[in-house]
Order: structure tokens, then sequence, then C-alpha cells
């Protein structure tokens, strides 16, 4: 990797650790929230449906899912059209029952702060599935756009970053630019690479690897990537 | 090294040193040894020589002179691989990057002096440690079966001769004779492994041997891809395959080697193949070194440091990071960020954000294969998971032979990563 050296006070600021992600709310003080809901709904080892359903493994679930739990009419109706419970959906019906079931029985006048919410939803989260165990899970994290400092975004145009974000792609496009299965790209003409990554970053071209790795990356990052592969032989 | 690099060495490690104060210990260059030359190590070892362009001194240390991948022995079980195609050597590591590799285990590590011994007695100095020496099995963890069994019930959890010894007992079962699983717990590695395991063993099994039956004896009630694989034995595998979960007392095993039989919530069974997959925890060494708390090795998400003692990283199965499984794509993630933070602080090169990614392939039956991935960041508290995707159930039969297409050129892609 070529190394450039960056005054001390650049150095600390992009050492400090970049928040990439923010792990949203705080589970614990979810807990002490989650007595607006325990009322009615159970959740945790041997959780059962009481007045409202058990909310155990309700990242993912589908709306109106569980057998045995009478549901009204206008949950299963949004369960038809689609509804998944993701962190989107359980932050809007949390906030207010009624923005995505008008008719639903759950009793609740919504949690109108949105720490609360996120708060209450990372203790939910707790009670599904582990990533670390079932990796397909959904998300304990919200990327951050990486709104990088300007200081770093000096160095961005350094193939030193470039080569560093490729490390990420080298796991399957070979260096080599072998294409056993997985397509070279390397020596590509610059934008013919960044208009291919953007189509894969904006869903125009779909392919759920790609879609993800581009969809993480900034203009910025995608150009250095650009650089950094079109140099290599 | 294709790229025309400019050579920053000299002036960054000085530099660096006023800058930063790194730790630049006495004379000659700063030393890094590496424990284990799997998906984490050989990674780290070959990033790390790659990009100090010599301004660090590498040491691999391994016992064995042939890497065989766990990652796609399953394929080797179902026919698709020939055993050979998983072996890769150091010898470019060595040849072309510098790396001093010595084919030899670690017994010790003295953490106030800062070395690392080894059976042969040598002892190794470092400034910065990494240890990514994989998994090993708890003790007591299937009754009836410890490591000394694993010849009469192999686990093939490790690579090389374990997957050769699986393959050929269930080549040699008698007709319409029974193969047993006994799946772990979590946290385990390669959270679909087991279940691609499962897959393979039924190709073979419904080529040569269509009357036999598998059992899987599972603690688990939920795993990695379950829609998945649950859709393709339906469809390609048809009746052979049966799956005791915890409801049906799947986590209430015991192995009997001496009689080869397996007891599933008190009811013997026969069988002609038991595959024991027990729960695992961090290779040896990582306990040795005194950095384990319980099972595992609890890192920081943005270098892979462990939170014991900082100069010490540890990467892949043996780590307690959070969100990501226990993967060779992970741990080969996890090496690359880890290789720019250790520059950083040992010659003051650049750090960038930590960044990590993770895919599994698996495949189920001849080009049907699928896919679980996940994107990562580093946060204070773990390594948190940010995005995932998996296939999806119905997919057509040309995704998924393109879906396989993929997973061999990633195979080709990480082993090159690996090394070199
Ligand atoms: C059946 C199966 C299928 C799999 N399929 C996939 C897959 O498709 N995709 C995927 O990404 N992952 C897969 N994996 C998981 C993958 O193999 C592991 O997660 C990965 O190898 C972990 O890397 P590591 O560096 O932590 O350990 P390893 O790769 O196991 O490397 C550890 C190395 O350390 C050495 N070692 C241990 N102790 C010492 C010591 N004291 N001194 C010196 N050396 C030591 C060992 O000899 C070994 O070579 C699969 C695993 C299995 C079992
Ligand atoms: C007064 C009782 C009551 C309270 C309080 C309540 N709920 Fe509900 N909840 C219900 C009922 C009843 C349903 C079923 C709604 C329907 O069928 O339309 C439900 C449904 C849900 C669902 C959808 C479950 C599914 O299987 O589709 C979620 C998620 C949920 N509630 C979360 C919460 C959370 C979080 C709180 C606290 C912040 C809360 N609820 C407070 C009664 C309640
Ligand atoms: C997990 C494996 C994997 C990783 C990691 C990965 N890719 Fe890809 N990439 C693929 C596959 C598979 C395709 C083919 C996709 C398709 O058919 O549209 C692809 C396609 C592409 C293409 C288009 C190729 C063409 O011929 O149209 C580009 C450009 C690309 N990737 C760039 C990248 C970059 C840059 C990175 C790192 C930031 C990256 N990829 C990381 C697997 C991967």
């Amino acid at each position: 990797m070529i190394r450039r050296l960056l005054p001390a006070a650049v150095l600390a600021a992009c050492l400090a650790p970049s928040a990439g992600a923010e792990v949203g709310g705080d589970p614990d003080r979810g807990q002490e929230l989650y007595v607006y809901c325990s009322g009615c709904h159970q959740v945790g080892r041997g959780a059962e449906n009481g007045i409202g359903p058990h909310l155990n493994n309700i990242f993912d679930r589908g709306a109106a899912a569980l057998d045995g739990f009478r549901y009204s009419d206008d949950l299963q109706r949004a369960a038809r059209n689609g509804l998944i419970w993701d962190y989107d959906n359980l932050d809007a019906y949390i906030e207010n029952p009624q923005i995505l079931v008008s008719g639903t029985r759950m009793s609740f006048d919504g949690f109108e702060d949105q720490q609360d919410r996120d708060d209450v939803i990372a203790y939910l989260r707790r009670y599904s599935a582990d990533p670390s165990n079932i990796p397909e899970a959904a998300p304990t994290a919200r990327a951050l756009d990486h709104g990088v400092a300007p200081e770093v975004l000096a160095i961005v145009g350094d193939p030193a970053y470039g080569e560093f974000l490729a490390s990420e792609c080298t796991s399957c496009h070979q260096a080599s630019g072998t294409d056993s299965g997985i397509p070279s790209i390397t020596n590509w003409p610059v934008d013919t690479f960044v208009i291919a990554m953007h189509a894969y970053k904006n869903g125009r071209r779909t392919h759920q690897v790609m879609n993800m790795m581009a969809g993480r990356l900034s203009d910025e990052e995608i150009a250095a990537l650009a650089a950094y592969f079109a140099t290599i032989e | 090294m294709p790229l025309n690099r400019r050579a920053f060495i000299g002036t960054a490690a000085a530099a660096g040193a006023a800058l930063a104060a790194p730790m630049v210990r006495a004379q000659g260059r700063p030393r890094v040894v590496v424990v284990g030359g799997g998906a984490g190590g050989a990674t780290v070892a070959r990033y790390l020589a790659r990009d100090s362009e010599g301004a660090v001194e590498v040491t691999l240390v391994e016992p064995s002179r042939s890497y065989y991948t766990c990652f796609f022995s399953n394929l080797y079980i179902g026919g698709f691989r020939e055993i050979d195609s998983l072996a890769h050597s150091y010898g470019t590591l060595a040849s072309d990057y510098g790396i001093n590799v010595i084919h030899d285990w670690a017994v010790g590590v003295d953490r106030d002096a800062r070395t690392v011994t080894l059976a042969g007695g040598a002892v190794l100095p470092y400034d910065r440690l990494v240890l990514s020496p994989g998994i090993d099995f708890v003790d007591g963890a299937v009754p009836g079966w410890d490591v000394s069994a694993q010849n009469a019930m192999p686990h093939a959890y490790k690579g090389g001769s374990q997957t050769e010894l699986l393959k050929a007992q269930i080549e040699a079962m008698p007709e319409g004779g029974t193969f047993a699983m006994v799946a772990p717990p979590n946290p385990f590695r390669c959270p679909p492994g087991p279940y691609e395991r499962i897959s393979m063993v039924a190709h073979l099994l419904s080529r040569i041997n269509p009357t036999a039956k598998i059992l899987v004896a599972d603690p688990k009630e939920n795993f990695s891809k379950q829609g998945l694989f649950e859709e393709g034995w339906e469809r390609h595998y048809a009746g052979m395959i049966t799956r005791i979960g915890p409801d049906f007392g799947g986590a209430d095993v015991e192995v009997n080697p001496a009689e080869m039989t397996v007891t599933i919530d008190g009811v013997v069974e026969n069988v002609d193949v038991c595959n024991v997959i027990p729960a695992m925890k961090a290779g040896r060494i990582a306990d040795i070194a005194g950095v384990t708390e319980g099972n595992w090795a609890p890192v920081n998400a943005f270098d892979l440091s462990s939170r014991i003692d900082e100069t010490i990283h540890v990467l892949g199965d043996s780590a307690a990071q959070g969100d990501m499984p226990k993967s060779g794509f992970a741990a080969n993630s996890q090496a690359k960020v880890c290789s720019n933070a250790i520059l950083g602080a040992l010659t003051g090169s650049t750090v960038f954000p930590a960044r990590f990614t993770n895919t599994c392939w698996s495949l189920i039956s001849t080009d049907d294969g699928v896919k679980v991935g996940a994107a990562y960041e580093a946060t204070e508290e773990k390594i948190a998971s940010t995005d995932s995707f998996i296939s999806q159930t119905g997919e057509s039969d040309d995704l998924r032979a393109a879906t396989y297409r993929e997973s061999i050129g990633w195979y080709d892609g990480i082993t090159t990563d690996m090394f070199g």
C-alpha cells in the first residue's frame, strides 16, 4: 500500500473510530419502556400470546403470521399485501399503529419520540435471530451515510484508499484479472467502471451481492476504486 | 507486485514514530508474529507483507505444510471437487512476499516479554501478535464422544484427513444403511456448513446407495438458509433426510463409538456412519495466551485487537467480535482491516475506516447453489450488521446455476487472496 503521511491532527481525526454505523437504540432503556407493551405482549423465553401476540422473532416475521392468534381483518389484509416487520415498519407501527393498519386491534397511543421507539426496538431485537448464527437475520445497526470527514475526503482520490477499499473486492474478483466464475474488473476504462457501479448502487442492475457492495459506497469511493482497478495489470 | 509503488517506507516509519509515537521497538524492523495459516492468518500475513513492502518483519507459524480448506470440503464429499484441489501451500507467501513461514505449533505466549514459544523450542519476539487458530472442540459436549473417538465418529470440521475419512465411511455404508449427524449448538464455524454437508451426503448417497437414510439430531430450533435447504431436500432427496430438532429431543443426544449407536431422547439407533460435530470454542492457543473470556476471545471492532491485551489481535473463528458469522470469508475480511490497523500503529501509515463483508455459498445439488451475505461496520460495542441478503426459494434453475458458478469464482478469488 502506498502510505502518505498526514499532519498529526488529520491523522488523529481519521484514526478516531469513525462512526460508520450506529447501533440505534439502547436496549436497557428499551426494557424499561417495554412496560407500555408488556400488558399485552409477552417476549422472551416461553412467551405466549396474550391480548396481543408474543413478539419473539418479530424481526422479519410477516405481519399476522402466528397460528393461534386471532388478528384483526385489517392486519391480515396488510399481511396479504406483503407487510413484513422490518425496522422501518416496526418504527411506524409503534409511532402510531394506524399509520400502517387503519383498523388494527392494537389500541395503543404510540410513542411520539424517535429515541423511545429506537430503544424499544433495540430491546425487541434481542429476541430475534442473532446475525452471527443466522447471517441473513435482520441487521442490528443502521449504516450511516459515509459522511466522510473533509480531511479524509482529501485522500479519497488517493490510490491507497482505493487499494484498501479494493481489498474487499478481491475476495471475489481476482486482482490478476482471472475469471473463473466472477467477472474480471481490472483494466476497465474508469467511466465504464463507474457507470457499472452506479447501476448496482441505484438498482438498475440487479445482483444481490453487488447491490449490497455498491450500495454502501459513496461516489468518491467508487471513483477511488475505479482509479485503482484501472491501474493494475 | 504489479502495482508500481512509491516507496515511502523510510520516511513513513521515522516520521510515524515522531507523530503518533507508535512502538517501533529497539533496533530493526517492527515484528509481527501470526499464529495459524488459515483464512485469517494467511490473509493478514500476506497483506502485512505486501503493504509494508518489507518495513515490517512478518513471521507465520503454522504446523501443516498444506492447508486444506474446510470451505468446499462438502463439495468433495458430494463428488464435485477432488481433495487435491482443496490443498494450498505456503510457498508463494515465503518466496514472493518474504514472509518467514515456520512449520511448527505455537505452545506458549508470554505477554509481558512479548514472546511466542514454539513446540520445537524456538522463542519468537513480537511487537504485535495475531492469533487466527480457528476452532477447537468443547470437551464433553457430546456424551460418549471425545477427540480419541474421531476415527470411529469423525467430525470432519477441520480440513484434510477427517474429510477424506468421512467420505470413505459413507462410500462403505451397507445398502440402505443410516448416516447420522450430531449437529452443533450455536455459535459454530460456518452456520450453513452442517446443512450443506447433509445436502452433499444425500447427493452422494442418492447415486451410490439410494435407499440409505440420513438422520440429523440438532439442538437448534432454526438454522441459516433453513427454508432454502428444506426446499432443496424435498426437491432433490425426498424421503431421505430426517431432522430431529430440540422439540423432539435433538438436544438430548449420546453416542457410543464402539457400538456405533446414537441415542436421541432415550431412543437407541444403530447407525453405519456417525458425523459428530461437537460444540466449539476458540483454538487452544487463545486460551493459553489468556485472551479468552468463556469460549471465545473478545475483540474491538475497529482493529480486531483483543479487549484483554491490545498488542494481540484475534481473527476469524476464535474471535468474539459481534454480528459476523464464523466463516472463511469473514476471517479474510477481518484480516484486511487488522492489517491496515497494525501497519498504522507500527509504521504510521494511514488507517482507513473499518468495513467488513461476508458471503457464504452452499451447494444443495448439481447446479443448485444458494447464498447468504451481509455487510458490517465497526461500532464501539461490536462489529454490527447493517445490511443482508439471501437467495429466495423458488428461484429459476438458471439463477441457481449462476450462483454455483460464482461460488467457484469466489473459491479461486479468496484462496488467491490468502496465499498469493
Ligand atoms: C464443512 C465446512 C464448510 C465450510 N464452508 C465455508 C464456506 O463455504 N465459506 C466460508 O466462508 N467458510 C466456510 N467454512 C468456515 C471456514 O473454514 C472457517 O470459518 C475459516 O477457516 C476460519 O478461519 P480461521 O483463520 O479462523 O481458522 P482456520 O482457517 O481453521 O485456520 C487456523 C489455522 O491455525 C492453525 N493452528 C491452530 N492452532 C495453532 C497453533 N497453536 N500454532 C500454530 N498454528 C495453529 C491450524 O493448523 C490452521 O491451519 C466452512 C467450514 C467447514 C467446517
Ligand atoms: C392494549 C394492548 C396493546 C398494547 C399496549 C400494545 N399492543 Fe401491540 N398489539 C396488540 C394487538 C391486539 C395486536 C394485534 C393487532 C391486530 O390484529 O390488528 C398487536 C400487534 C402488534 C404487532 C404485530 C404483531 C404481528 O404478529 O403481526 C407488533 C409488532 C406490536 N403489536 C408491537 C407492540 C409494541 C412494541 C408495543 C409497545 C410499544 C405494543 N405493541 C403495545 C395489542 C397491544
Ligand atoms: C462476494 C463476491 C463479490 C464481491 C465481494 C464483489 N463482487 Fe463485484 N461482482 C460479483 C459477481 C458475482 C458479479 C457478476 C454480477 C452480475 O452478473 O451482474 C460482479 C460484478 C461486478 C462488476 C460488473 C462486471 C461486469 O462484467 O459487468 C463490477 C464493476 C464489480 N463487480 C465491481 C466490484 C467492486 C468494485 C467490488 C468491491 C467494492 C466488488 N465488485 C465486490 C461478486 C462480487
